[in-house]
């Protein structure tokens, strides 16, 4: 646990703002606002949170399918959005990769398992040959556990089950050898009896590989499962980061508990929690100034509704975005090798 | 004894556990061509459609070579009516309508494709560069169509084809520059539909390029439109030729059924009651038109199963009219022996 973690991506302060279409509209969607955290070598690090909190939109930007607002994409010590303004190197695609939510929609119907996984291997010239590139195909999909190779390399994905996609999606992200991988929450479209292979599965890569995985999820508990970190986001903001173990038996932020609350199958622990807090995320376009959880919050103060609260380090590693720590006022982020641990 | 059986054993396991892998790809590719063209023949209006188009495109290649007459000479009396000397009768200045009709049909299927290849390419390179790029590109080319498209049709072809020399060329240069917006428009639509699909994002995340994302990601999956467009301004183009040469804006030399039927107007057919002379090339015309339309609502069965569940309720209904009960609450088939 040196302070000197080696960080593969570090995310400072990352924002998107969506417009809201209408020609004389000026309103924003604030869809990720002042993201920060880091993803350090051959580790797991999780973004938990309910749908529209920002995580997808997070991975996107950072995979650069859109462009950020501002903020910093440090990769390998580098702000790949400055150095590359006019959009993503061939050789940050390759380090890059992602595997999408939903298994059906993110392969073509139109062709092959064989042609999803050959034309990485094409585009970043990882392979010379028609034989070398076929063995390398076959050896790929036997990886990901799709035997026997030749067979499934001519299947159609139609004749795949979501499992076997989500697979071929791994095969196809880890074709061109990449350093990260973000995982758009690649479980949540499987059946429960298949998710803990695909889990097993991209734990055996990061350990195997020397891969680092961006694991994107609603599911805290597969977050505690695979990942060492885990970080909380609500309505586009991070709200906490710690340990993910950390995390599950001392949670701090309360949006963090009423998540813990919701998982169906409680340890003995977290009985003793429950939250009452309900209702929906807020609105996101133009949001007021102050806490994005204070309308949900069963600790709500006056100081939630007119004060985004700062940062504050509670424990080693684990922070939290909260007025019920530290002083209550505005304070800046802690630095991102400090909040990771 | 013994061991020959031994050997039979290890034989038939070792054909059991190895099901002939080489052959896995050629017999797979097979099974899925003929599940598409499988599926457009089952199709009664497919068969039609095709039967007739396939029956007009052999008469187009082979026919002027079996033609009893030269249709441009004079070969017998005017206004003839048929006989067996001449099937369909000669036309108002002696020349034999079989043969005009025969040598006709390639110049106008030969128009209706060529114009229905130009229009389907530019249709795709157009809309699928607005739909896939957006932004200021998507409103360029956006107003171009809708200014192509809201110029009335006939009027510019007409005050085109009165400037432009008459010929083959020409007819088929204003109907390409007059038809191409509409295909284009639908694909637009339908490329910013797919665009947003996560194979495109991940088309993305691999590095492929935006040309190769558009013709070999997006484009296969939109191909029944294209086909169905094609054959949409196909017969477009066969109608508008005709329509043309009709009004005297082609080579009235040239032999097609537009240019027969614009003689034949010429020529006061109807008033001298030469109907022999208008029916063979009108015919024709419709009759294609028909096998085209047919092509192109089995594409849409096919790949709509809302239409092809609606036709099979249909064949359902009308198997067993006295089992349905008609009431207000929804029908309920019994015994329904459709699948």
């Amino acid at each position: 646990m040196s302070e000197q973690r080696d960080l593969v991506l570090d995310i400072k302060n990352l924002t998107k703002h969506f417009p809201m279409g209408g020609m004389r509209d000026t309103r924003k969607v604030h869809a990720v606002e002042d993201v920060t955290f880091a993803l350090p070598r051959t580790e797991i690090v999780t973004l938990v949170g309910e749908s529209g909190s920002g995580k997808s939109t997070t991975a996107r930007l950072i995979s650069r399918l859109i462009e950020p607002t501002s903020g910093e994409v440090i990769y390998n010590g580098k702000d790949v959005l400055k150095t590359q303004p006019g959009g993503a190197s061939l050789e940050y695609r390759g380090d890059i990769q992602m595997v999408f939510q939903d298994p059906f929609g993110s392969l073509n119907p139109a062709h092959t398992i064989g042609y999803h996984i050959e034309r990485p291997l094409l585009i970043h010239k990882k392979v010379s040959g028609r034989k070398a590139l076929k063995d390398r195909v076959h050896e790929l999909l036997d990886t990901v556990g799709l035997g026997p190779a030749d067979e499934t390399a001519a299947k159609f994905p139609y004749e795949l089950s979501g499992g076997q996609r989500q697979r071929v999606g791994f095969a196809r992200a880890l074709s061109v050898e990449p350093k990260v991988i973000l995982a758009d929450e690649p479980v949540s479209m499987l059946d429960v009896s298949i998710r803990v292979g695909v889990l097993n599965l991209m734990k055996r890569l990061a350990e195997d590989s020397g891969l680092s995985f961006l694991y994107i999820t609603h599911d805290i508990a597969s977050a505690r499962y695979i990942s060492d970190h885990t970080n909380v986001m609500y309505a586009g903001r991070m709200v906490e980061g710690a340990p993910s173990d950390t995390l599950v038996h001392e949670p701090a932020h309360p949006y963090t508990r009423l998540l813990l609350s919701a998982v169906p199958n409680p340890h003995a622990g977290l009985r003793t929690q429950e939250t009452q807090a309900r209702g929906e995320i807020p609105s996101l376009i133009d949001p007021p100034p102050g806490c994005p959880f204070a309308a949900r919050c069963p600790h709500v103060m006056d100081v939630c509704r007119q004060i985004m609260p700062g940062a504050v380090t509670i424990a080693p590693h684990h922070w939290v975005r909260c007025h019920l720590y530290g002083d209550g006022g505005e304070s800046p982020l802690p630095n991102a090798a400090n909040s990771v641990g | 004894m013994s061991s020959s059986v031994n050997t039979a054993l290890e034989n038939a396991q070792t054909e059991v556990s190895t099901p002939e892998p080489p052959k896995n790809q050629p017999v797979r590719k097979a099974k899925r061509a003929s599940g598409v063209v499988g599926l457009l023949l089952q199709n009664r209006k497919a068969a039609v459609g095709a039967f007739i188009v396939v029956f007009y495109v052999l008469v187009a290649v082979l026919g002027p070579y079996l033609v009893p007459y030269d249709p441009t000479q004079i070969v017998g009396r005017r206004h003839t009516p048929p006989s067996w000397e001449h099937w369909f009768g000669t036309d108002g200045s002696g020349k034999d309508v079989l043969s005009q009709t025969v040598v006709g049909a390639r110049s106008s299927l030969a128009t209706g494709f060529i114009v229905g290849s130009i229009v389907t390419v530019v249709g795709i390179l157009i809309g699928m560069t607005a739909g896939y790029m957006r932004g200021r590109v998507d409103d360029f080319l956006s107003t171009l169509i809708n200014i192509v498209l809201i110029i009335p049709g006939l009027p510019l072809l007409i005050v085109l084809a009165a400037f432009l020399p008459a010929g083959f060329w020409s007819i088929i240069f204003v109907l390409s520059v007059t038809g191409w917006a509409w295909g284009s428009r639908v694909l637009r639509s339908q490329t910013m539909s797919l665009r947003e699909k996560d194979f495109v994002a991940s088309a993305v995340t691999v590095g492929e390029g935006k040309l190769r994302i558009m013709l070999r990601e997006i484009l296969p999956n939109m191909m029944s439109i294209v086909v169905a467009g094609f054959f949409g301004a196909v017969n477009y183009a066969i109608g508008a030729q005709a329509g043309l040469e009709f009004l005297g804006l082609g080579n009235p030399s040239n032999v097609s059924w537009g240019n027969n039927l614009y003689w034949a107007q010429n020529n006061s057919a109807m008033l001298v009651g030469a109907w022999w002379t208008l029916i063979p090339s009108g015919l024709s015309i419709a009759l294609v038109a028909f096998g085209f339309s047919m092509i192109n609502y089995a594409i849409d069965e096919v790949t709509n199963p809302r239409l092809r569940s609606q036709r099979q309720t249909a064949s359902i209904l009308k198997k067993q009219p006295a089992k349905v009960r008609r009431s207000r609450a929804t029908p309920v088939l019994m015994e329904g022996n459709g699948d």
